[in-house]
């Protein structure tokens, strides 16, 4: 892969948006992903990630604004850029009359790929998915990693230059979720580009390489988990709890610590560049957290300070 | 395309071929595909209901024509020829055959791969457009349909009810009607939201069974209630078949052709229209 090919804007979004008839899912959203790149779509349910998804993917059309992926324009040529994409719907949508191995081959066929080619990449998926010794079972036998990993290697039999994920590990238990992150990085590594949505930051923060903050249909910001961590929140967070009917009128006497204070119903917020310290000074005020906790700013603060709310409600 | 090509094609080289071609947005030429997957997924099918859609026009066969057919003795059929009471409904039940098929794949189980299965929707993630999978599955119930025909047929040559050679007509009348019903069917199921209106089928379906002439001539009805009866596609097929195996064909047989062929260009329509109102909007 050359430099110039690397440079390669994948998707363009000018002014994108979706209307339905009564609201607006998407409003009017900028952003470009490059080949190779991690990009992802952080925000709450109902943002409007999952209708920027579709329209991507060309099974939706766009009611404003200019849409390209890999130059084409998918109110015209749908067919044609659903053949450059590999699409991990939210909920798995698997065939379950047909068994593991089937799935892959009946999929890679809607493509119109040969059996001949579609036999050997079969078997490549399966080796990918860790699912070689499951062929045989029928698809709604796998437990929910499986699953997923299945769909997910589906979506690859067309050797798609781009990976479409809808909420890749939602349901997951956390060891099928690393189990899950460990292949996509993988694929990261041979040049797929990969296009993520979810309102989990700690994924947002392992799996891309740069993601757009939505809300309401809007972009908030835009940057690497890194760079948006420095630019929207503190290096580092004092979480206090007081107990629910306190927490609000003990935040009066917390004035003057740390950068900033947000108060949730269960817990305050103190950012700060070292909570350690600040948590002192509120032990010498005479304060009395139940809990404290130091920990480094995520995503979910950016999230906070972008919309005054928390990603998962 | 060559075969050594074929199996060197990326999905992307098979898309761009169909680029600036009519109707390329909805149909990527690649129906036999979603057959395909209908033949894969054919050995998991719950074999006794399919078998149960053949028995019961054999049942009425015979319990009508040779129970009640008994006391009913000879009937004349259309140019006045003597025929037994069971060749006169034989026909008729043969269409229903076509339609019984066509219309189980094409309402229950299209409902099922629709709401429950999302199987369209994976479908049309895919670069198959929304006619490609509207052509398949209709298909796929027409088939349904032509083999519930073909075994009745063979029921009725072991019972001597075939008497002419026309009768291999009656055979692309099946598929003809097969595809008819499973069009509309098709295209019915797709605005179908719950269930309950699911029912509704059955509702019409029986009494378009019953009385369609399938049993007596028509014209023991007064007039308007031979209008309404003319109007339901049933009686189309009954007619087509009924000329094609008591050998009576007349020009009236290719009104019967036309309602079907536009039964199954709505239907095609109608889903195609559907499916991507439900799925690519």
């Amino acid at each position: 892969m050359n430099s110039s090919m690397s440079m390669q804007n994948m998707i363009e979004a000018k002014g994108l948006t979706k209307k339905y008839a009564d609201f607006v899912a998407v409003d009017g959203i900028d952003f470009v992903v490059k080949r190779g790149e991690a990009f992802g779509l952080l925000g709450p349910n109902g943002a409007g990630k999952s209708t920027t998804m579709k329209m991507i993917a060309s099974v939706s059309k766009r009611t404003g604004g200019e849409l390209t992926i890999l130059g084409k324009d998918p109110n015209k040529y749908g067919p044609e850029i659903r053949a450059h994409l590999g699409v991990v719907p939210q909920q798995d949508n698997l065939d379950r009359e047909l068994k593991v191995h089937e799935n892959l081959f009946s999929y890679g066929r809607f493509f119109g790929l040969s059996r001949k080619f579609l036999k050997g990449k079969v078997e490549e998926l399966l080796e990918f998915a860790q699912l070689t010794e499951k062929r045989n079972s029928k698809a709604e036998e796998l437990s929910g990693g499986m699953k997923r990993r299945l769909t997910i290697a589906r979506g690859l039999v067309n050797e798609p230059e781009i990976l479409m994920l809808d909420e890749p590990t939602t349901g997951l238990d956390p060891q099928a979720r690393h189990i899950l992150w460990d292949r996509l990085f993988r694929l990261k590594e041979q040049g797929v580009t990969l296009v993520i949505t979810t309102h989990y930051m700690d994924e947002a923060e392992q799996l891309c390489d740069r993601l757009i903050v939505m809300d309401k249909g809007k972009i908030m910001a835009e940057g690497s988990p890194a760079n948006l961590i420095r630019e929207y929140s503190s290096k580092e967070v004092l979480e206090v709890r007081f107990g629910s009917s306190r927490n609000a009128e003990v935040a009066e006497q917390l004035k003057g610590i740390g950068d900033r204070i947000e108060i949730l119903p269960d817990r305050i917020l103190i950012y700060s560049e070292n909570g350690e310290a600040d948590l002192r000074t509120i032990l010498t005020r005479g304060l009395d957290p139940v809990t404290s906790l130091v920990r480094r700013s995520s995503l979910e603060d950016v999230f906070l300070r972008l919309t005054g709310r928390t990603l998962v409600e | 395309m060559s075969l050594i090509n074929a199996s060197v094609d990326s999905a992307i080289a098979i898309a761009e071929r169909r680029r600036n071609k009519l109707g390329s947005s909805v149909y990527s030429g690649r129906s036999s595909v979603v057959l395909e997957r209908g033949f894969m997924a054919l050995k998991t099918s719950n074999w006794i209901i399919v078998a149960s859609g053949f028995v019961e026009p054999v049942l009425y066969l015979l319990a009508f024509g040779f129970g009640i057919g008994q006391l009913v003795g000879a009937v004349s059929g259309s140019n006045g020829q003597q025929i037994s009471y069971a060749a006169f409904i034989a026909p008729a039940l043969l269409a229903t055959s076509a339609m019984n098929g066509a219309i189980y794949d094409s309402t229950w189980n299209v409902f099922f791969k629709m709401h429950f299965a999302k199987l369209y929707q994976t479908m049309l993630s895919t670069s198959l457009g929304p006619l490609d999978v509207a052509i398949g599955e209709i298909s796929w119930a027409l088939l349904r349909g032509l083999v519930y025909s073909l075994g009745f047929m063979t029921v009725m040559a072991a019972l001597g009810l075939i008497t002419s050679w026309w009768a291999i007509l009656a055979i692309p009348g099946a598929v003809l009607i097969a595809f008819g019903f499973a069009s509309v069917g098709m295209g019915i199921t797709s605005y179908l939201k719950n269930l309950h209106q699911m029912n509704w089928i059955n509702f019409f379906m029986l009494p378009m069974f019953l009385f369609s002439g399938t049993f007596y001539p028509l014209s023991i009805y007064p007039d308007w209630l031979q209008a309404f009866i003319q109007a339901w596609p049933l009686w189309h097929a009954i007619q087509l078949e009924r000329a094609f195996m008591l050998g009576n064909l007349s020009p009236e047989i290719f009104g019967h052709i036309l309602y079907f062929v536009a039964m199954i260009v709505l239907g095609l329509v109608f889903t195609t229209k559907r499916l991507t109102a439900l799925f690519m909007r």
